[in-house]
């Protein structure tokens, strides 16, 4: 230690400052450098058609689960909350913004339409987010994750029973069947219950889910970068001390929050917009998402929004390319996990490894 | 007008009180020691000032204000901040982010320009910067500016503890053990340091010590408190002396 | 469908619940840890009933016991192989992350040897029941034991957690590990039977669902364990007590409101009670609140 000490104290604060800045910014290069390209790699690989369909299908939600991994980890890794209902806002971006696209779907051309989809399906989500974070961010540690879980559960639930209709006397919403709506002859019926949104048009696509994956980087890397941010990592380190240097807990918190619901409504409008028929079953919005979405940030590493990005992609594809396997592709995909984590978490094992890694450097600095 | 005034101040703890008829007055500039032994109270005051705890009597005035009953939150923004007895550093944060953080309150932009780094954000954040490293170099702690809190030696999270309660721009410090856990050098160095910034930041300090050489060394007043009660109060060398502080406080020898 | 019939089958869901939520609570409380993969020993209990009794011909009662055997086994095992290493781990998200591997696991080890389809689970309990009322209200046999057994495990475990010496260890393990180290308590030994204990009710609570609801799929289990979950934390988490109310609060909301209001909602308005008890009491019913020393 006395050794960190000694070169830390020779260098001048200031340059201190910028080599930390420079790494910073190394890191985010990295960081985005990754997506670029790979995306270009795929983006070839699909032009020249050497890409199978089936994977080519696996692009699209590949990003948005990058998008949905990033959006978690804003909440577990920087504001510290660990939140097992990320799959419900992400239901909420996907049918508000279908829901915009199927009504304006023959009265706007698709850019400008796709777009405001996109904003309105983010903005509903953050509102949502608002309202539930009111509440939940009262409760602490595990009985905000089981309240996150219920409010994701009703989400799903109230989205499956929700029929929706538009006539020439306007909206109508019912949450018992089809026939309640009373719908006029002219009428459309927007919101089937459990049959949910067909026909969405199919306006985003690989590029687009780019796009909107380097912008929830570009967006939650900032607000790391930030004012607010620190404001919500202190309260995550020590919540008490945040607040007696004059820091405003429950603003920050929701502030996150709210950002954390926006970004995984983003992930929701590209899930939408890539699917003919959007229902809000447990296979897509249930808590087994929130989990399965959960395990990719805990895995790319809390607070590493690169490794929650790498996580979700590599993991998304990894059961779907061990098809080959098929019978067994989840039971590799579970024992892999498990021992991923022992290996990684384990007290005993990471002491090991350290040992290992040690030993490795200083006989490779003995060689020099 | 005296800096801070407290009034009658009591609280319980089920049949407990743990602060009785508490009574304080400290000038501006002053260091003010509050001294007792173990279990006097002496943490609840600091919890009662800042509003960790709500008094079930009593009134805490702050430059003539009334601030009894405001939130933690508040309280800070009125002009006190502290440090705590087992160190509350942002663990996860480096040493700078630490200091920054408190400096938040001063130095404002919008979300948006937070989300898109544009606008205001550049300039107001190298002046927060700027304004960051000269509040560490006062506590030789700006070569450790990019050290994560957690891995500073013990004596320096003390110091950063409070270089970061300095941030926010106090006119009331309270400081709770700062020399606990730390050698008689160390201690030297701290008692140093935090006569610089009374005079330097033109601040009013109060202090919990056991370190009796650190109290009497740069006390100018005491509070002794026993039992939850002020047992006595006064100029430090007048109540080192008073006999009924050597028998409650030093024990009967 | 009368009242007091929605209102009895309610109570046996409840029961059923309040089971699960008995183990639940004691792992959670005593280990802190979320085993995501409880509900999955209610699947593999049920499994083995099924394999036991439906395909060999046995017993029911050999069954069960076998099944109680096995899954006590099979948590002693996980907890052991899987959660004991991650226990001081530096994020308490590890040993919760290996748990949902766990859940994983189980769930497709049971479609790779049972396959996807749904078995019909033959009831354990053969008695058909009482009608009350002149025929008015039909309680089923199934329906009398889960309310009387769980009423009876409830007392058991009373009994034993403030009565006996491992029960006593027990509790001094939730509060503080290492002062119960410091005391001699054996803290691992202390957790096994903890882990021993609720897997051994997730079996009933497994025999019981299955008798009551007679499909068998791979993920029967994922939801009442949720579910349970959900009740416990409802009556607050650590408190035997309150995971029985919690658990027949949660049975009889679901089965009333799948009655009387939707059987699309009724998920959602058990949710929705777990949310309003938590804004009122942030630690559930008969769960205590322990402020952070400043």
């Amino acid at each position: 230690m006395s050794n960190t000490n000694q070169t830390a104290a020779s260098a001048a604060p200031a340059s201190i400052l910028k080599a930390a800045e420079g790494k910073r910014r190394r890191n985010d290069l990295i960081t985005f450098g990754i997506v670029i390209v790979v995306y270009a790699i795929l983006e070839i690989l699909m032009k020249t058609g050497l890409l199978s369909s089936h994977l080519k299908g696996l692009l699209v939600p590949m990003a948005y689960y990058a998008v949905v991994a990033v959006a978690l980890n804003l909440c577990v890794g920087i504001l510290g909350e660990l939140s097992l209902g990320h799959a419900g806002f992400m239901c909420i971006g996907a049918f508000s913004s279908a829901l915009f696209s199927q009504i304006f779907q023959n009265s706007m051309p698709a850019a400008p339409r796709f777009f405001l989809a996109f904003v309105i399906g983010v903005a509903v989500s953050a509102l949502f987010g608002f309202l539930i974070g009111i509440p939940v961010l009262r409760l602490n540690g595990d009985y905000l994750a089981i309240v996150t879980l219920a409010f994701g559960e009703i989400i799903k639930n109230i989205l499956n029973a929700l029929y929706l209709g538009l006539d020439s006397r306007g909206f109508h919403a019912s949450l018992q069947n089809v026939m309640a709506l009373g719908l006029e002859p002219d009428g459309t019926v927007l919101v089937n219950g459990a049959m949910g949104i067909t026909g969405t048009p199919h306006d985003s696509n690989f590029t687009i889910a780019i796009i909107v994956l380097l912008l929830s980087l570009l967006v939650v890397r900032n607000f790391i970068g930030s004012g607010q941010g620190r404001a919500v990592m202190s309260i995550r380190d020590n919540r008490i001390a945040a607040e007696s240097i004059g820091i405003n807990i429950t603003k920050f918190k929701m502030t996150a929050f709210t950002i954390s619901a926006a970004i995984a409504g983003a992930a929701g409008v590209l899930f939408s917009h890539n699917i003919s028929t959007l229902q809000a079953s447990s296979q897509y919005f249930g808590y087994n998402v929130s989990i399965m979405i959960l395990v990719y940030v805990v895995l790319g590493g809390i607070g590493s929004i690169r490794g929650s990005v790498i996580a979700a992609s590599v993991l998304y594809l990894l059961p779907e390319l061990l098809r080959g396997l098929n019978k067994y592709r989840m039971l590799i995909y579970s024992i892999v996990l498990i021992v991923v984590m022992l290996i990684n978490w384990a007290p005993k094992a990471v002491a090991k490894r350290d040992e290992l890694l040690a030993g490795f450097r200083s006989g490779r600095k003995r060689k020099v | 007008m005296a800096l801070l005034e407290v009034n009658n101040l009591c609280i319980q703890f089920g049949g407990l009180r743990a602060v009785d008829d508490f009574n304080l007055t400290i000038e501006k500039g002053e260091l003010y020691g509050l001294i007792g032994p173990n279990g006097a109270g002496k943490t609840t005051v600091f919890n009662l000032l800042t509003g960790v705890y709500r008094p079930n009597e009593g009134i805490i005035r702050l430059d003539g204000e009334d601030i009894t009953g405001h939130r933690t939150t508040e309280i800070n923004r009125d002009g006190i901040a502290r440090t705590f007895q087992n160190i509350r550093l942002f663990a996860d944060m480096p040493v700078i982010d630490n200091v920054r953080a408190a400096l938040g309150g001063q130095y404002h932009y919008s979300l948006f320009e937070s989300l898109f780094h544009v606008g205001k954000y550049k300039a107001t954040e190298q002046a927060m910067t700027e304004r960051a490293m000269s509040l560490l170099a006062v506590f030789h702690l700006d070569q450790y500016a990019e050290v994560m809190a957690s891995n500073l030696p013990y004596g320096q999270q003390r110091k950063l503890e409070i270089a970061r309660a300095m941030a926010t721009n106090p006119k009331l410090l309270l400081l709770d053990e700062p020399a606990a856990g730390m050698n008689p050098n160390e201690t030297a160095e701290l008692m140093d340091t935090i006569e610089l910034i009374r005079d330097k930041f033109d601040i009013t300090i109060l202090l919990i010590e056991h370190d009796m050489k650190l109290v009497s060394g740069i006390c100018e007043k005491l509070t002794v408190l026993n039992f939850g009660r002020v047992l006595a109060q006064g100029e430090t060398k007048a109540v080192l002396s008073d006999p009924e502080v050597v028998k409650a406080y030093l024990g009967e020898s | 469908m009368s009242f007091l019939t929605s209102f009895v089958n309610g109570l046996s869901l409840g029961s059923i619940y309040a089971i699960i939520a008995l183990g639940y609570t004691m792992v959670y409380g005593i280990a802190k840890m979320l085993n995501f993969a409880h509900g999955d020993f209610i699947m593999v209990g049920s499994y083995i009933i099924f394999t036991f009794v439906s395909t060999l011909g046995l017993h029911p009662a050999v069954g069960v016991l076998v099944s109680i055997v096995l899954c006590t086994l099979l948590g002693v095992g996980t907890e052991r192989i899987a959660y004991r290493p991650l226990r001081q781990a530096a994020s308490p998200l590890a040993v919760l992350i290996t748990a949902i591997g766990v859940s994983y696991l189980l769930e497709n080890l049971a479609l790779l040897i049972f396959g996807a389809d749904t078995k019909s689970f033959t009831s354990i309990i053969p008695w058909s029941g009482i009608t009350l009322a002149g025929g008015a209200l039909r309680i089923q046999g199934v329906t009398i034991v889960t309310i009387a057994l769980s009423v009876a495990i409830l007392i058991a475990l009373q009994f034993f957690v403030h009565r006996t010496k491992s029960g006593q260890a027990m509790l001094a393990v939730a509060q503080d590990k290492g002062a119960a180290t410091l005391m001699g308590i054996d803290v691992n030994k202390t957790i096994s039977l903890t882990f021993a204990i609720g897997s051994a009710l997730a079996a009933v609570a497994g025999a019981l669902l299955c008798s009551a609801y007679p499909s068998l799929t791979p993920y029967t289990g994922a939801m009442p364990g949720i579910k349970a979950f959900v009740a416990a934390v409802l009556g607050g988490i650590g408190s035997i007590p309150g995971a029985m109310i919690g658990g027949l609060v949660l049975g009889i909301v679901e089965i009333l409101s799948r009655t009387y209001i939707s059987s699309q909602l009724s998920d959602a308005i058990v949710f929705g009670i777990l949310v309003v008890v938590l804004l009122v009491k942030p630690t559930g019913l008969l769960g205590k609140i322990t402020q952070e020393k400043v």
